[in-house]
């Protein structure tokens, strides 16, 4: 109370001067200056709270040796430099290889499981284009693994990929003979094609939609010219849809690359908490690293350093496909 | 003018063989797409000897006894209400949120203006693995401190989820703002209406494609989402992302049940999702993919 009387008198003083206006106009002037600010704040504390914040936490758990026994009040646990760090890029012991083994076969899944699903889904999206019998039927259809719950979905696979009563193997070596003996698919080296399939399976309707959106905003004029200097289809396809469709292909990829990088639901719903070698996802593997062995502070320094790496990834992509995109804008 | 009218193909003729491969194409998509639709469907209507052996196209015997089965054999009643309960919560609290922070990108500017977009768009890249861990002390810690329970609750999880259909739902509301003529507003400003009034009369109405479709997003992540649902939630506030798992550790396998349970918690947002799908591709032309 005391201490900010003199305050209020202070303020009180200053607009007595500038007689009657400035004291209505100011009010308004924070408020429009501050309005936006307020406007965001509920936005910016949740983000802080729940992304940054965490962040910032995860980096600092990193240089501590966080086992078990300091979890409890993990504040307390003993700094241990980059002994997390250390151990996680001695790719000559074990822990080390088996992280790089994890971040190349992520690598190989997530390109093939990205370059797959733009395929199809622009494919369906161009094939979709001009109006015939079905189409809007066979756009919702289209749009159904997208919109099922990922472990709704995740877990039909599952048992479509049974050894002993899945569609998968019945198809396969009953029906067609295609295989001597009934596959195991969610164990062993068929793990990954198992994966695959249920990613793209899962994802290529993102793709179909965000490029059927963006064929929209091609204007028709452009085709109607191309058609009176003698274009055929493909080459009003390759002259004019794909090059309009490169600011949307741009966000699109990198958004499938990250999502696909990152995703733990689709390979622990499809293989439990332990994933098999084949399939051993970053994600699913920093997870069992720090969940399943108690080591906090080395998934945490995982975690770290594949976070690193995206930063890296997407800095040099943008920087890449923006430079590229500039001289056909201008 | 007159050419264009006489063309004899309209602009987009294509070939004959463009036909045939569409033909193709579609229907070899069509059934990827619908394999595991009709699994789900028809092994949720057989008998469980049904998909105990060799795997059948179609029951034996038609049987709703799966769909009466599932709410005794896990308590699939309440994480369907724990499941309604998190993902409304975090839908409604998501798109208000989203709808004033994008008001103010898209209105005003001011300082940080950018360095706002460009942080909550990267929070999208964080791998969720790396503040699973540190999100669970803080939440832990806050009970600790204030009483307020976020860890185990639907509370916590409701704020978490409603942080990852974010920035996503911002950054699409912005670009349909834009699309918004500021005549609009400034013509509700003129009138008396202050700029929340200009914003809950006059742009949010113009925007309601968009915010359907931020809406439907952020529900579907909330509906979805495993990871931090499989950490953070105990016995009665389990949602159905980890619940369902409930069939499958017991001794017996039940895949008929399974079927029909992923089926009943599919259906709220699959119907939904179709229904209002026209506002979401609407709303990812006029915004997202401008």
């Amino acid at each position: 109370m005391t201490t900010t009387a003199p305050a209020e008198a202070a303020v009180a003083k200053r607009p007595s001067g500038a007689a009657g206006r400035s004291p209505r106009r100011r009010p308004g002037r924070i408020r429009r200056i501050g309005l936006p600010y307020l406007l965001l704040l509920p936005a910016l504390v949740l983000e802080l709270l729940v992304h940054l914040v965490p962040m910032v936490i995860g980096i600092a758990m990193s240089f501590k040796e966080l086992t078990q026994f300091h979890i409890r009040d993990w504040g307390d646990a003993p700094w241990s430099g980059l002994d997390n760090y250390q151990v996680s890029v001695d790719f000559d012991a074990p822990v080390g290889e088996a992280l790089l083994r994890s971040f190349f076969i992520t690598v190989a899944f997530t390109l093939l499981s990205v370059g797959l699903c733009w395929l199809i889904g622009t494919a369906a999206a161009l094939y979709l284009q001009d109006t015939f019998r079905g189409r809007g039927l066979l756009r919702a259809l289209f749009l159904v693994p997208y919109a099922l719950p990922v472990y709704a979905a995740v877990i039909t696979w599952v048992f479509m990929f049974q050894h002993d009563n899945g569609l998968v193997n019945h198809v396969l070596h009953d029906q067609l003979g295609l295989t001597d003996k009934p596959s195991f698919w969610l164990i062993g080296d068929n793990s990954f094609v198992a994966l695959l399939v249920v990613s793209v399976w899962k994802g290529w309707p993102f793709a179909f939609l965000i490029v059927m959106a963006g064929l929209q905003n091609i204007p028709k004029e452009q085709y109607e010219a191309a058609a009176l200097d003698g274009a055929g289809m493909w080459q009003q396809i390759r002259r004019i849809t794909l090059p309009s469709l490169r600011p949307v292909n741009q966000v699109l990829l990198l958004v499938l690359f990250l999502w696909t990088f990152n995703d733990f639901n689709t390979p622990y719903v499809l293989f439990g908490k332990s994933a098999p070698e084949a399939a051993d996802l970053i994600s699913v593997h920093i997870y069992q690293a720090s969940f399943v062995t108690w080591n906090f502070g080395t998934g945490s320094a995982m975690s770290v350093l594949l976070l690193l790496f995206l930063l890296v990834v997407t800095g040099g992509y943008l920087l890449l496909t923006s430079r590229g995109r500039k001289p056909a804008d201008v | 003018m007159s050419s264009t009218a006489r063309a004899p193909r309209s602009p987009m003729a294509p070939p004959r063989s463009f036909f045939w491969s569409r033909r193709i194409f579609l229907t070899l998509l069509t059934g990827f797409v619908l394999l595991p639709v009709h699994v789900m469907v028809s092994s949720s209507l057989k008998p469980l000897a049904d998909v105990t052996g060799e795997f059948r196209w179609l029951p034996s015997e038609l049987t709703i006894r799966p769909y009466i089965d599932i709410w005794s054999t896990i308590p699939l009643a309440r994480y369907f209400v724990n499941s309604l309960i998190v993902a409304g919560a975090a839908t409604v609290c998501s798109v208000v949120i989203a709808v004033f922070a994008a008001y103010a990108v898209s209105r005003h500017d001011f300082r940080g203006r950018r360095v706002f977009t460009v942080t909550v768009l990267s929070t999208q890249m964080f791998p969720g693995i790396l503040f699973l861990l540190p999100l669970f002390l803080i939440y832990v810690n806050i009970g600790q401190a204030t009483g307020i329970a976020l860890f185990g609750s639907r509370g916590g999880l409701i704020l978490t989820y409603l942080t990852f259909s974010l920035p996503f739902s911002i950054w699409m509301l912005i670009g349909y703002f834009d699309s918004v003529p500021r005549e609009l507003d400034e013509a509700a400003l003129v009138d008396g209406c202050g700029p929340l009034g200009a914003l809950l009369r006059v742009v949010v109405p113009a925007a309601i494609p968009g915010i359907v479709a931020v809406a439907v997003y952020a529900f579907m992540t909330a509906w979805g989402e495993v990871l931090f649902a499989s950490v953070m939630t105990n016995d009665t506030t389990r949602t159905l992302a980890v619940g369902l798992q409930g069939y499958s550790t017991l001794n017996n396998v039940y895949w008929n049940q399974i079927m029909a349970a992923s089926l009943v918690v599919s259906v709220p947002v699959v119907a939904g999702f179709l229904l209002l799908q026209r506002y979401l591709v609407a709303g990812l032309t006029a915004g997202a993919v401008k």
